[in-house]
């Protein structure tokens, strides 16, 4: 079993992915509709597309951050940008994503080689500070002189007296891929379950799945190595007849092209963007994702958008309302109490939470959620194979 | 006309004159060595040759060519390599990535966009890549993280990553600086035996005179940033001038 240029290993790991993300419909549904943990349910179309695209942005930023150490902190510009051509194409041309998301792509492309070339002649926290001004002067253009091109602050929509002229006479009134319409979905009612399998949602996931094989790809190849080189030491690779500048430029345009594509699918998904999208809140989302994950890893990013995406949308609902709900048997002294506690961790202050776990997961697990599963997968290893085994195993290489 | 030459270079750091009028020849496929005390401007010196400063005045060039104002990797791929004082290695790779990363150097060139071929397919590298570290007797450690190797490994990975290169000319800057009298005496061996192997030109600058006179077939004195002799090792001992600058004063 070996395909796609893949070893034997990556191929199952890769089988493994595309079939948890396409049965994510499924997966995300675990409580009946009428229980009281429903609302833990995330299988909702608009959650779902939201891990994937977050997937994808946090997908491209590891390769730049994971693999070279070199971190953005002004992603989201690339976000932004890949909205608004996705906006543009729909006014100019029509509701099919297609033309909309290649544009994304190239232009992103474009901004990317522009900032990297100049963020990159510095490194560190330099770079990291050139790439945050560059993201908060893109989003300062958009949000007012590019007015024209990006409607300010009202942000870029498609209106009734726009060009459109692909449009057919019979084409969808919403975003669709050659007539698959995003927002449609199959509704499947199973005892006290439903399903929902939205278009929009597998539009993405299969972008999701091609990218991610991709970012593998990147991570085996003669590139990805010397971008891992770059990480440890510059001045040997230098010295060793690299030129590490055009490597990390690569790496800057492949991880903004990622950025533009999933900014492009956002609008791909709902016909908006807006200049907030480019804010440095944004950027450092990603960041967060990719660390809580685990940076440099393959399956961390994901794993990270997936858990902060979760951590807002779920934790962010547990309202008092919800919580006089689960402590209700208690004494009333004691449910004030414990709703009082409750209510600095969820719903709105969800934040908090997130900010708690975020530096368990550094102190503890430096490599993030991966490193977390591999250590578990190690002790349920050592626990079957009992005392003889004396833990000198290799190091887990880097790309695992 | 030697594969190094140097030729009136002279370099000013401020108020202090590191380098003036150093003039120097390294003879190809010989082992030649800077010595000097402290101060004398022998990493100066080194630093003018791999790219990493630009000499105030005078001429580098490597076989006919000037390297002055190349950068540091395309000097590399002139054929110059260059050990560390301490070892520099990709600690965070393995063992075998360590020396594949030069051999692909050699093979692409400085840049190639190659993000769809893969690292474990190449066999051809990775068995040029074994073959190295066979050579400097590192084989067994193949996949050991290069971080968790001892001192001397490190040194001795270093010079697989250079040598892999096929390098014409090998800089190094004290390759023995710390290290213990059993370390040494093995570095001196392997360098000797790299030297037998095939034909590389080697510049040690060194402060160790053990190393230097078991090793090196012509020597350069510098004293305060100009060269003071150059001969022979056996002449070298008894020199008057040299047992004054330097010998003199370490005894």
């Amino acid at each position: 079993m070996k395909f796609l240029g893949l070893s034997k290993k990556d191929t199952t790991f890769l089988l493994i992915v595309i079939t948890l993300t396409l049965l994510t419909p499924i997966i995300l549904q675990p409580f009946p509709e009428n229980s009281t943990l429903a609302q833990f349910n995330a299988g909702y179309p608009d959650l779902m597309q939201r891990f994937a695209i977050f997937g994808i942005f946090a997908i491209g930023f590891n390769i730049l951050f994971g693999l070279t150490g070199y971190l953005s902190f002004g992603h989201a510009a690339f976000l932004g940008v890949g909205s608004y051509s996705v906006v543009w194409m729909y006014k100019l041309l029509g509701f099919n994503v297609l033309p909309g998301l290649l544009l994304a792509i190239v232009v992103s492309a474009l901004f990317a080689l522009f900032i990297g070339f100049i963020s990159l002649r510095r490194s560190g926290i330099y770079f990291s500070i050139l790439t945050l001004a560059f993201a908060q002067m893109s989003y300062n253009l958009a949000y007012s002189v590019l007015t024209p091109l990006t409607n300010g602050e009202t942000g870029l929509q498609v209106y009734g007296n726009d060009p459109q002229v692909l449009m057919g006479e019979n084409a969808p009134d919403s975003p669709h891929f050659f007539g698959l319409v995003m927002n449609e979905s199959a509704r499947l009612d199973l005892g006290g379950w439903q399903f929902t399998f939205n278009n929009g949602y597998y539009f993405t996931a299969i972008i999701a799945i091609i990218v991610f094989y991709v970012s593998l790809r990147i991570f085996r190849s003669p590139f990805g190595l010397m971008l891992r080189a770059i990480k440890t030491n510059q001045t040997r690779l230098n010295y060793t007849g690299l030129n590490s500048r055009p490597y990390t430029l690569a790496a800057f345009v492949i991880s903004g092209m990622y950025a533009g594509l999933a900014g492009g699918l956002m609008a791909a998904m709902d016909p908006l963007a807006g200049a907030e999208r480019m804010q440095w809140t944004a950027s450092g989302e990603v960041v967060l994702m990719v660390i809580l994950g685990g940076a440099g890893t393959l399956m961390g990013p994901i794993l990270g958008a997936g858990f902060i995406k979760y951590f807002e949308n779920i934790f962010s609902k547990i309202n008092d309302q919800v919580l006089q709900g689960w402590f209700g048997f208690l004494p009333d002294g004691i449910e004030n109490f414990l709703i009082g506690v409750s209510h600095f961790f969820v719903g709105k202050s969800w934040h908090l939470t997130l900010g708690l776990l975020f530096m368990l997961v550094v102190i503890f697990l430096p490599g993030g959620l991966v490193e977390g599963g591999q250590r578990i997968a190690k002790a349920l290893r050592k626990k079957r194979s009992g005392d003889d085994d004396d833990g000198t195993e290799a190091q887990p290489s880097a790309a695992e | 006309m030697g594969i190094l030459e140097v030729k009136n270079v002279g370099k000013r750091f401020g108020g202090l004159q590191a380098l003036s009028d150093v003039n120097l020849s390294v003879k190809e496929n010989t082992v030649h060595a800077i010595i000097g005390p402290n101060g004398a401007g022998k990493s100066t010196l080194l630093n003018c040759f791999v790219g990493k400063l630009i000499p105030d005045t005078g001429s580098v060039s490597f076989n006919g060519q000037s390297v002055l104002g190349l950068k540091p990797h395309e000097i590399n791929q002139m054929g110059i390599s260059r050990v560390f004082q301490t070892p520099e290695i990709f600690s965070d790779l393995s063992v075998l990535e360590n020396v594949m990363i030069p051999c692909f150097a050699k093979r692409d060139g400085a840049f190639r966009l190659h993000p769809f071929e893969t690292v474990s397919h190449e066999t051809d590298l990775i068995e040029q890549a074994e073959q190295m570290l066979i050579d400097v007797n590192m084989i067994e450690n193949r996949h050991m993280h290069a971080a968790s190797l001892s001192r001397g490994d490190k040194r001795r990975l270093e010079m697989a990553m250079c040598l892999a290169q096929e390098p014409k000319l090998l800089l190094l800057d004290e390759p023995t600086a710390g290290m213990a009298r059993a370390d040494t005496n093995n570095t001196i061996d392997l360098l000797k035996e790299i030297k037998d192997k095939r034909d590389i030109t080697m510049a040690i600058i060194e402060h160790d005179m053990h190393v230097v006179f078991s090793l090196a077939e012509r020597i350069t004195v510098l004293a305060q940033g100009t060269p003071l002799v150059e001969d022979t090792p056996e002449n070298i001992k008894g020199h008057p001038k040299v047992k004054e600058a330097y010998l003199g004063e370490a005894a």
